[in-house]
Parts: structure tokens; sequence; C-alpha cells
């Protein structure tokens, strides 16, 4: 990833409130092709509020943005075509087949047919789904109903993929091939994630954005996390010392 | 897109046991009615042929099988469709439709259709039994096509309030009680005016099934039925969108 690539996702000032209550200010955050964005926070926070806005399920009060060029608000559908989500809960339908769901999900993103079978196979491959295309999804494993969830946001090759905490509630093995799969992906395409686990900012982000209370308190790359406080603390200590400290701090990108 | 969507509801009703075990029933209950109506009406043939201008098979026993079948079917609407909006905020599945490129309108085009396609079946397995009568006299085929007609308007309407309310909730089963309780109000509205022409009784879907019973089709019965289709099928686009904005 290099700061000439091209923006694939571009926020601007988002905010969204629940009644008086502000869920997300003044959010603007910027994604890159071939980045892995980490949004990093307590629960609560409002990280899946952000994804959620910027993959187009919830709108913002206000803020703007763009996906590889298109507006999310005026240009919906040409925005989504080059988007992948997976929420913090994957969308399955329990009494389809893992194949049956993805070709669906494949053709609401308007697939052609005569890709339909290749895109198949190959994100079957990449999700390490190649066993189980005739499976119901409901009698799969968490960990394997995840990367069906995986699958179903990247089967149409978009530009950006938004995760919502990918490795939640599932085993030491399973997290590691969820996060390999998501260093694969962004080597290709742009990844947004959403973690509370510090381990996923060392292993498979490129650029950190830590939020607190709705906002974006801390911007910079995983080696300035580091690095933080003469890069003799330990990553805990550094994320307890930004979230706590309260100070808004920009590391130099 | 619409398609993709109305396919997928429409395949997925026939995963759940529970629907096999529905159309079943049906048919047994169809079947067992239909026999009983002609039973009835055979042993009253021969009286009948003496009176002038006497009602057929057609009208002793297709039009009560439909009119039974319209009773049904504001029971059985809201069972299937419970499942197509608050199913999926249960089940948080919605999401995959509100990320994808896909207006609201399709999503709730799709999964209207998608239910449409399985009440046809319904309808058509009734109209078909009714058009078995066919072997052995003769029938009148603008009565049986516009009760079918009109059956199908009245699934459609169920079908379009039933989906709206199903927008509203998160629970299947609140949402299948409060279809319920609305189509028997709206039926309980049309028994319980004293006037035929009154508000009240021209307010039920019911009411306006019972020309297309009779074998009159009323321009004024097919806009009734329009209007409520387009208007639940537009309040629920509104809800769907209003799902982007409140969460």
């Amino acid at each position: 990833m290099s700061d000439i690539a091209p923006p694939t996702l571009s926020a601007r000032k988002l905010c969204r409130r629940s009644g008086q209550h502000e869920i997300v200010r003044d959010v603007s955050l910027e994604l890159r092709h071939g980045e892995v964005l980490c949004l990093l926070g307590h629960n609560g926070a409002g990280k899946s509020t952000t994804l959620q806005m910027l993959a187009g399920a919830l709108l913002p009060h206000s803020g703007q943005i763009e996906i590889c060029g298109y507006d999310l608000a005026r240009q919906a559908a040409q925005a989504k075509a080059h988007l992948g989500f997976l929420p913090e809960i994957p969308p399955l339908y329990r009494d389809m087949r893992v194949d049956d769901y993805l070709l669906f999900a494949a053709g609401l993103h308007r697939v052609p047919r005569a890709q339909l079978a290749h895109d198949l196979a190959e994100t079957k491959r990449r999700c390490g789904l190649q066993d189980n295309g005739g499976k119901i999804i409901g009698t799969l494993s968490k960990g394997y109903q995840q990367r069906v969830g995986v699958a179903q946001a990247i089967i149409h090759q978009p530009e950006v993929i938004i995760l919502d905490e990918p490795t939640v509630g599932l085993d030491p093995a399973q997290i590691r091939d969820i996060r390999a799969l998501i260093r694969e992906l962004g080597d290709a395409h742009s990844v947004i994630l959403s973690t509370h686990l510090l381990s996923e900012v060392e292993n498979i982000c490129d650029r950190v954005e830590i939020m607190k209370e709705g906002r974006i308190i801390y911007s910079g790359s995983s080696d300035d996390v580091r690095q933080y406080g003469d890069g003799k603390m330990e990553l805990e200590e550094v994320y307890m010392r930004i979230t706590e400290g309260g100070a808004d701090k920009e590391a130099t990108q | 897109m619409i398609r993709l969507i109305a396919l997928k509801e429409f395949r997925s009703l026939f995963a759940a046991p529970s629907t096999w075990l529905i159309l079943g029933a049906l048919q047994f209950i169809f079947a067992w009615f239909f026999l009983a109506r002609l039973d009835a009406f055979l042993q009253v043939q021969a009286q009948l042929a003496q009176i002038a201008n006497a009602p057929g098979a057609t009208l002793a026993v297709a039009t009560p099988l439909f009119g039974t079948l319209a009773l049904i079917l504001m029971m059985l609407v809201p069972v299937f469709t419970m499942r197509l909006f608050a199913e999926e905020r249960r089940n948080q599945t919605l999401a995959l439709l509100m990320v994808a490129p896909v207006s609201d309108t399709c999503i709730v085009l799709g999964k209207f259709l998608g239910l449409m396609l399985f009440l046809l079946l319904i309808v058509s397995g009734c109209t078909l039994m009714v058009l078995s009568l066919s072997v052995g006299t003769p029938l009148d085929m603008g009565l049986v096509l516009g009760n079918a007609l009109g059956l199908l308007l009245l699934a459609a309407a169920y079908a379009a309030l039933g989906l709206y309310i199903s927008s509203l909730s998160a629970q299947p089963v609140v949402a299948a009680i409060a279809a319920i309780a609305a189509l028997f109000g709206l039926w309980l509205v049309e028994i319980s005016a004293e006037e035929s022409g009154s508000l009240l009784h021209l307010l039920a879907p019911t009411s306006h099934f019972q020309s297309f019973n009779i074998g009159l089709l009323n321009s004024a019965d097919l806009i009734y039925f329009m209007v409520l289709i387009v208007g639940c099928l537009l309040l629920t686009i509104r809800r769907v969108y209003n799902n982007r904005i409140y969460g």
C-alpha cells in the first residue's frame, strides 16, 4: 500500500444521532487500495454504527460517503456494487445450502451469469469452503459460518470490504485462518474492519483509527501505534493511554 | 433483481417442513369440502332438474369451495407473511439486502411476488379441483375464472397487508398475530355491518370478494383491491427505507 494508491472509500464528517444522543460525530476517514484499516475502540464506541453507515445499511444524519468515486447517498447502486459487507452477526439464511446462498449473494450484486460458476469456485477456494458447497448453512460450525459470511462479502470482487468484528467468538485456529484471509484480501482490495482485539492490529492492519464515544481520537499507521511512547510500551498500554488520555492525537501519516 | 428475490423467497418457503404440512392439510380440507358439496349436489340434482334456471354444479359446488378458501386465506397468509421481514430482522439477515445494490422497492416487490407465487399455487390447486368437474358436467367457466381472480386479488391484499405488518416488527409471532387480528377485524367489520352498502361493509376485503364469488366483475371491487395492495406495498417500502434512518 502507498499513499499514491487511489482512495476507494472516503467519509467526511459523519454524524448519527439516536434521539438527543450523538452515537457518531464528525467521523472522517479514508481508505486506499491495498490497505487494511482497523477501527479500534471499546464496546459502544460507535464502530459498528460507523461501519453500517459506510456500508449503506444506515443513513448518516450528516456527512458524505464516497465509494470508488460514487456518492453513497445519490448513486447508491453504483457505490454499493463496489462494496462487500460482513456485519457483526453474519446475515446467513440458515436453511440454505452454501452454494445457493453464495449464488444468491452474487446475484444481488449483479455478477454476470457466465461468471457465476468461476466466481463461486474461486470464492470458496479463498475462504476454504470447497468441501462445504452442498451443506446447509445452519449445520456448519461457527467458524465455517463466519467464512460463509466473508464469502458473501467478497464473491462479487468488491473494491471495498467492510468487516465488523470478523473474528469475534472464533477459536484460535479459526481466528488465525480468518486473519490470513483478511490479509490476503487487503493485498488485492481495500479492507476496513472493526475490532477490540489489539492483536488484530499487530497482525493484519496497515493503519489504525481509534474511536471513543463516537469520535476518532487517534489516527495513525500500525507502526505509529507500536512506536507510541518511544516504543517501550505494550500495545495494550498504548491503547489504554490513548483511549483514557482523552486528548485528541493525530499521528503523522 | 425482483425475480431473484422472489424466487429465493419462493424456494425458501419449501425449505420449511411446515409449508409442506400446510399444503397437504389444505388439499385435504379442499378435497373433503369439495366431495361433501358434490355429494350434496348429486342428492338434490333430480329435484333441481325440475326447476327452471336451477343452480348448476358451478354454483352449487365451486362457489362455496372458493368462499371457504377465502376464509382460510385469512388465517393462512399471515403465517407466511410473518417471516418475510420480521424473521429477517430477528435473524439480522436483512443486512444482506440492505447493503446490496438493490432498491427498497425491489426488495419489497421481490418478497411480495415470491409469496404470491406460492399463493398462486394454492389457488391453482383449488381451481384445478373445481375444473375436474368438467369431466362430468358443463361448467360456468366465467364464474370459475371470476372466483379464481377474486381469490388471487384477495390473497394479494392479505399478503400486502401482512407484509406491511411484518415490516413493523422484529418478532415473527407478533407480526403473525397482528396480521391475523387485522384481517379478522376487517372480516368482523363486514359481518357486523347492518347494511350491505354501508361504509364499514365497504372497508372489508371479503365483502369485495363476494362480487367475484357470485360471478360479478365490478370495477369498484377491482379498484378497491388495487388501492389496498398498492397502498400497503408503498407503506412497506417506506418502512424499509425508515430502517436505514432509525436502524
